[in-house]
């Protein structure tokens, strides 16, 4: 197998006494979707923000492409071709809709062919309706929908998606899956979700984290018919 | 119809700018000309906290360091170099590498906006502090003594560019004072509708999804730091043109100053504190003539200025510029329907910091 996309080998968490993701081995291949569930706590969202930058981690590593990336800021990882949405929207709420989505652009194309990527990122997303409203009044789904834009106008090779779905409308969800599967033609995805009908419609390959550590990882269908998962997400303590 | 009102808001500017500047040498006696001189110096020093804080998020609590050292530097290097147009270079050029290894150390350390304040408030009392004591020839700097707490009243007015010795007169200062005011609004005006000025308000709207598109927060930051900088040295260089320099440049009232100006003009415009900065001005020396008139001897500008700054908080949050924008939508809206409230234009927002 060739070199993967990204690769977090041995990446551990500990705040405090707290060990939020312990020895974490796991690897994504060019072009991949890869859906990480697991129920609350259990260490997602701190190995979601280790691999973005937005927190250090205490031991281990995370590659992309062979460089290792860890702690070196969220804009140096940005800049070496990763999308990233958060959790929590992070969206410039002052400003609007297009001018959101041309700050993506803007930073890796010059003058026009900025404006024409952002253009193309809010057609992609479905937002061009609403280009010129503040996003600050915007709904919550479409203040999602608006970071989405925000986070394919630059072409990103790896996407690194926190819960996209949350506070969408079905129909809202409906999009964001399509948007997925066009989006995973050309870029690689890593989703953390818990929303299982949501996973259902997207996943392949699904990595299950609990009590900070990957569970298990494997195909979607044996993942969700797997007695551990079920207790898991059923709050039983696993054998 | 909000560029047709942007367009109209500089073309007004421009002709009021231009009036005054070839206007009022025209009419006005000298010392109300050297008068204006220090509200357009001080006007250039409200457009710097604007800039900074109303566009950048950036509330730093100590302009009034980098107006002081504008002052000094200029001061005495035109004593020392005996001619003042390489003194003033000087004087726009080390308060702006200082502001940058200030700048340096507060962004790089990711201090987070109130202790941002803290710091460059403390900063500008510890120089202060310095400069006042600086009396004695111990604090002499070649042939410029720093004079403690009296200043140097012994400030060399500018000279032309090349003749040494002939000094501007106080209508050349004021009209080279205006002018670089004028120069300087619309030089910010350009800045914030390049690209660079667009992401420096991205970045005040939201730092983190800045960064996690890529840009360096900390190089922005400090970038537009150095331009207020920069701005709040060629207001103090002015200023001592118009008066001279003393420690008091540096001092609480000075920096608490160019906030309320900014607040009561109103935050996120750079007109707003230009107009709040001179109506202020204005105001406190009515105010000063007022307490010489019988039965007004115990009014004292300073508590009035105190009363308005808490009126404008607690009931005009947006300043100045918003009570007019207020207005003029109205006024738009007896014309025609009222305009949806959804279309408010960013500037008038009052960012969070």
């Amino acid at each position: 197998m060739s070199e993967p996309l990204l690769e977090a080998r041995g990446l551990t968490m500990r705040f405090g006494g707290v060990v939020a993701v312990d020895r974490v081995d796991f690897a994504l291949q060019e072009a991949e979707l890869r859906c990480v569930i697991g129920p609350n706590g259990a260490g997602k969202s701190t190995f979601f923000k280790c691999l973005t930058g937005q927190l250090r981690p205490s031991a281990g590593d995370v590659l992309f492409r062979g460089t290792p990336i860890a702690g070196i800021g969220s804009h140096a990882i940005a800049r070496l071709g990763v999308g990233i949405k958060t959790q929590v929207p992070n969206v410039f709420d002052g400003l609007s809709a297009r001018d959101n989505v041309w700050t993506a652009a803007a930073r890796v194309a010059p003058g026009r062919i900025a404006e024409r990527r952002t253009d193309q990122a809010m057609e992609r997303v479905g937002i061009t309706g609403i280009a010129g409203r503040i996003v600050g009044q915007l709904a919550h789904g479409q203040r999602q929908l608006v970071e989405l834009a925000m986070v394919i106008a630059p072409e990103p090779d790896l996407i690194l998606l926190d819960e996209p779905a949350a506070g969408m409308t079905d129909e809202e969800v409906d999009r964001l899956v399509d948007l997925i599967r066009e989006l995973n033609q050309r870029h690689a995805l890593v989703v953390v979700e818990h929303d299982m009908q949501f996973i259902r419609r997207i996943a392949r390959t699904v990595t299950v984290f609990h009590q900070g550590a990957v569970l298990i990882e494997g195909d979607v269908a044996r993942i969700l018919t797997d007695e551990r998962v079920r207790d898991v997400y059923l709050g039983k303590q696993a054998a | 119809m909000k560029r047709l009102a942007s367009h109209l808001g500089n073309v007004v500017v421009l002709v009021v700018g231009l009036g005054v500047l070839f206007g009022l040498p025209a009419l006005a006696e000298t010392y109300l000309i050297i008068n204006a001189t220090i509200f357009a110096a001080f006007a250039i020093l409200a457009l710097s906290l604007a800039l900074i804080w109303g566009y950048a998020g950036i509330l730093c609590f100590g302009q009034a360091a980098f107006f002081g050292l504008g002052g000094y530097t200029y001061a005495v290097a035109a004593i020392n170099f005996g001619e003042t147009t390489s003194a003033a270079a000087l004087a726009i050029l080390l308060p702006t590498i200082f502001a940058a290894l200030l700048g340096y150390f507060m962004f790089w350390g990711r201090i987070s906006d109130v202790y941002l304040g803290v710091i460059t408030l403390t900063v500008s009392l510890i120089l202060y502090r310095f400069v006042n004591q600086t009396a004695g020839e111990q604090w002499n700097i070649g042939d410029a003594p720093l004079g403690g707490f009296n200043g140097i009243p012994a400030t060399p007015i500018l000279n032309w560019p090349g003749r040494p010795g002939d000094q501007l007169a106080p209508e050349d200062i004021f009209s080279l004072t205006v002018g670089l005011l004028l120069i300087a609004y619309f030089a910010c005006k350009i800045l914030l509708a390049t690209r660079f000025g667009r992401i420096m308000v991205a970045i005040r709207e939201n730092e983190t999804r800045a960064e996690l598109l890529g840009y360096d927060v900390r190089l922005y930051k400090l970038a537009i730091f150095m331009v207020g900088g920069a701005l709040a040295a060629l207001s103090g260089l002015l200023f001592a043109n118009s008066v001279f320099v003393s420690p008091t440049m540096f001092s609480l009232p000075v920096s608490g100053q160019i906030i309320i100006w900014v607040i009561i003009g109103g935050l996120g415009t750079l007109i707003g504190p230009l107009v709040g900065c001179i109506l202020m001005q204005v105001l406190t020396n009515q105010l000063g003539t007022l307490n010489q008139v019988k039965g007004f001897a115990w009014v004292d500008p300073n508590l009035v200025l105190g009363v308005l700054l808490v009126v404008f908080v607690l009931l005009v949050p947006r300043g100045l510029t918003g009570l007019a924008t207020d207005a003029w939508r109205r006024l738009a809206g007896l014309a025609r329907r009222p305009p949806p409230a959804a279309a408010q234009p960013v500037q008038e927002r009052t960012s969070n910091p």
